[in-house]
């Protein structure tokens, strides 16, 4: 409101005292309309994030649990050790379509056993309820353990895609008989196993635990080697990006002049925050695996190129902390004889703490959601195998939380929409456990004077 | 004081762990998102199947691929780039000079490019006329080249339905561009003639006048997707007069979403692509680096294992998914054998 316009002498005023005029009502009307711009703009907000969560839920939390289909199966020794002397090596030559006969076999079985009727579907049909990764999970036990052939074990086996997403509801007799991967008759049959207690619905481990798994075998697809790979970028981000960048920051804030210089790279610091991540990825496909020649598809680039895109974050955040810290401290340290290094290790720096760690641990939250700067060091990826343990693992190839969400997306199979919430949510999870950290860390150090 | 001995020993760990950077024992793949599918089926079983840890099968495009195959050779650099289209003269020539030599080319099948429209909508018979006809920025209307006046479908051919065009293509990033330029809008180009009418209003040059078939309208009735087919999909759920372009093994798992259309009168399938009958097909190709055969344990093996029969033939798991398999595989199994390299591109 302007009053340049206003009269040099106030008007006289008119009226009650008690009823406010034009000018009040105005002042009172924008006041209000901001009130409600203000409330407006927080409850699209909120809307946008219930949408979210919703979607993200809704969609995500049946990747959680799955079908699975539970059937006694002898082992073969015919089928599986041939030669039948037992030898791994031997053994080894039987592949998973020799154990996808074997598990065909025990499926009819099992369904003849539980007399449940086929209506003359084919054994091809009856086998394909289970899942293609039921085969090498048979394979695997036997292999670990040799002792299980000729004897009978009862083998869980996740169901078939198609056959989960009916149980889930995402598919119905009316797409069935439109989906050229599954018929009704399945859904039929897999309904009266249900009934007959062979085919359960049940939390799944494997989603967390698992690693990806290729198209034809959504069922099993797992984040476990995302999850892992994650976990080593942020290691390699904390070791490196907090002594760093703490270091930096306290030379800055505490020993370096105020020149020119200091000036220049406080800008640049700044400046390097606010850049795009996909440019810390290119700079790390040249530096560190063009000019250093380390491995593609490694947690080691990851974390180094997160590394670097951390370190301005926390440089700020170290830096603001620090000069909350009021001077009376360093004062007072300095005045009973400390040296300015002591003053700073030994009461700056546990003040600003809470700062510190709360700056990097969001900086990290922000490193944990990045898919571009991994773009293009080859961490976009399907990756099965899982990484040693560091240090090793942090030099073969694994994926990432955020990437195995694009790669989920990107997938033909409808079942994996699912499985991309799924690993949303579970990504979510972990931002809101770092968050609630910072925040608990800042509520019970932080120090106001 | 603790801080700088902890930042000291940290930089100390990354520095010797550097040293014990061991040889790389998985195979590294790169390349087109087309392929992709394919690799992760054959990176799973032979994962399963031998003793080698299993392949990384990264995506990122045909033409990407081919690049960082081409980087040089050295375990820093990837062992097969998959591409869903030949390799150019261009990549061959940027391999030499970073010292790939010998490349190995094994084409593993074919793929179908399917049209596909909701499947609540109507039924389309098309023709490569039709879409060239709908697509292009120019065409001949009474012998004088005019820009797109069309419509709709009807406008194009009057035994087509009477719905607005809005067609989802692939933008030019990807590989089955390519073909579909290639193969339905430059066909319907020299069908409906308009190709002889652009080569004359151009005094004849043959090269400008392809230029001018393959350029599609730009007022928003074509649009480019250059994300995934997973993208077209939700465009045609939320418009349901529109048509997409997808892969046969897309469709393939999709069949309760799309309703397909026919090209020519032929119902795009894994057979009538075999056969040649469904014209928009092409082949599935990965290169190999040579020089990485016997240093990256376990590649003879991943790419004898892609092309046997038991995955790429036509029972195998990549023909249930959607891949045509090539008559001539046994002719490509011979070559990988034997390790022969491919010689300078004919064509």
């Amino acid at each position: 409101m302007t009053d340049a316009a206003a009269p040099a002498s106030p008007a006289i005023r008119d009226g009650s005292l008690f009823a406010p005029d034009a000018h009040t009502r105005r002042r009172n009307a924008a006041e209000r309309r901001f009130r409600a711009y203000g409330i407006t703009a927080v409850a699209l907000s909120i809307l946008a994030l219930i949408v979210l969560l919703v979607s993200v839920l809704g969609n995500g939390a049946g990747a959680f649990r799955q079908t699975f289909i539970q059937i006694p199966v002898t082992i073969d020794a015919k089928i599986v050790d041939p030669k039948g002397n037992r030898a791994l090596d031997e053994m080894k030559k039987v592949t998973t379509i020799g154990y996808g006969k074997q598990l065909e076999a025990s499926m009819l079985a099992a369904v003849a056993a539980a007399g449940v009727a086929t209506d003359g579907l084919s054994r091809k049909d009856i086998a394909g309820l289970l899942s293609k990764e039921a085969a090498a999970g048979l394979r695997g036990m036997v292999l670990e353990n040799p002792d299980l052939i000729g004897r009978t074990i009862t083998f869980r086996a996740l169901a078939n895609g198609r056959i989960d997403g009916y149980f889930k509801g995402r598919v119905s007799m009316d797409s069935a008989k439109l989906d050229s991967n599954i018929s009704p008759a399945q859904l039929v049959l897999a309904e009266r196993l249900r009934d007959a207690g062979l085919v359960t619905v049940a939390f799944n481990p494997q989603f967390l635990l698992g690693a990806d798994a290729s198209e034809v075998r959504p069922e099993a697809a797992g984040l476990g080697v995302a999850i892992l790979g994650s976990a080593y970028m942020m290691i390699i981000v904390l070791v490196l990006a907090l002594p760093l960048g703490v270091a930096a920051s306290i030379y800055l804030e505490e020993f370096a002049p105020k020149n020119r210089w200091t000036d220049l790279i406080e800008v640049n610091i700044a400046n390097l925050a606010a850049v795009p991540s996909i440019v810390y990825g290119i700079l790390g496909l040249a530096i560190f695996i063009n000019t250093l020649g380390l491995p593609q598809s490694a947690p080691i680039v990851g974390g180094l190129i997160l590394t670097l895109m951390t370190l301005p974050t926390i440089i700020i955040a170290t830096r603001v902390s620090l000069a909350a810290v009021p001077p009376s401290i360093r004062d007072a340290a300095l005045g009973v004889g400390a040296s300015r290094m002591q003053a700073v290790f030994h009461h700056v720096l546990p003040l600003a703490l809470p700062g510190i760690l709360t700056g990097t641990i969001i900086g990290m939250a922000r490193a944990l959601g990045e898919t571009a700067p991994l773009l293009l060091i080859g961490m976009v990826a399907f990756v099965r195998e899982f990484p040693a343990a560091p240090p090793e693992g942090f030099f073969s190839p694994a994926s990432a939380l955020p990437v195995q969400v694009y790669n989920f997306t990107q997938r033909a199979d409808p079942a994996f929409v699912e499985r991309a919430s799924g690993a949303i949510i579970v990504l979510l999870v972990f931002l809101i456990c770092m968050n609630a950290a910072a925040i608990i860390l800042r509520r019970r150090f932080e120090r106001r004077w | 004081m603790s801080l700088l001995k902890l930042s000291v020993s940290s930089l100390a760990i990354v520095a010797t762990s550097a040293g014990i950077a061991a040889a790389r024992d998985n195979i590294q793949t790169a390349g087109s998102s087309t392929v992709l599918p394919y690799a992760t089926i054959v990176a799973e079983a032979f994962g399963e199947n031998f003793d080698f840890p299993t392949p990384v099968v990264e995506s990122g495009g045909s033409g990407a691929g081919r690049k960082k195959l081409c980087e040089g050779v050295g375990e820093n650099t990837i062992d097969i780039a998959n591409s869903s289209s030949r390799i150019k003269q261009s990549d061959i020539d940027l391999c030499a000079a970073n010292g790939v030599t010998d490349i190995l080319e094994v084409r593993i099948g074919y793929d179908g490019i399917v049209f596909a429209s909701d499947i609540a909508g109507p039924d389309y018979a098309f023709t490569p006329a039709d879409w060239f006809k709908a697509l292009a920025a120019q065409v001949v209307v009474d012998g004088q080249i005019v820009a797109n006046p069309n419509k709709s479908w009807a406008q194009v051919n009057p035994a087509l339905k009477d719905k607005p065009i809005l067609a989802f293509i692939p933008g030019t990033k990807h590989g089955t561009r390519e073909v579909f330029d290639e193969k339905v809008i430059l066909a319907g180009c020299e069908e409906t003639g308009a190709m002889a009418a652009f080569a004359a209003a151009n005094g004849g040059d043959e090269d400008k006048a392809e230029e001018m078939c393959m350029a599609l309208r730009t007022d928003g009735l074509s649009v480019d997707i250059d994300g995934d087919y997973t993208e077209t999909l939700s465009r045609i759920a939320a418009n349901g007069d529109a048509i997409g372009v997808f892969g046969l093994s897309f469709y393939q798992n999709n069949t309760d979403k799309l309703k397909v259309a026919t090209m020519s009168g032929v119902v795009p399938s894994v057979e009538t692509i075999a056969s040649g009958d469904y014209p928009v097909s092409r082949p599935l190709y990965f290169y190999v680096k040579m020089a990485h055969l016997d240093v990256i344990p376990g590649l003879q093996d991943y790419v004898e294992f892609f092309v046997s029969d038991e995955m790429a033939g036509p029972d195998g798991p990549l023909a249930s998914y959607g891949l045509v398999s090539d008559p001539e595989l046994a002719k490509t199994q011979a070559m990988v054998a034997n390790r022969v390299a491919m010689g300078p591109l004919s064509n």
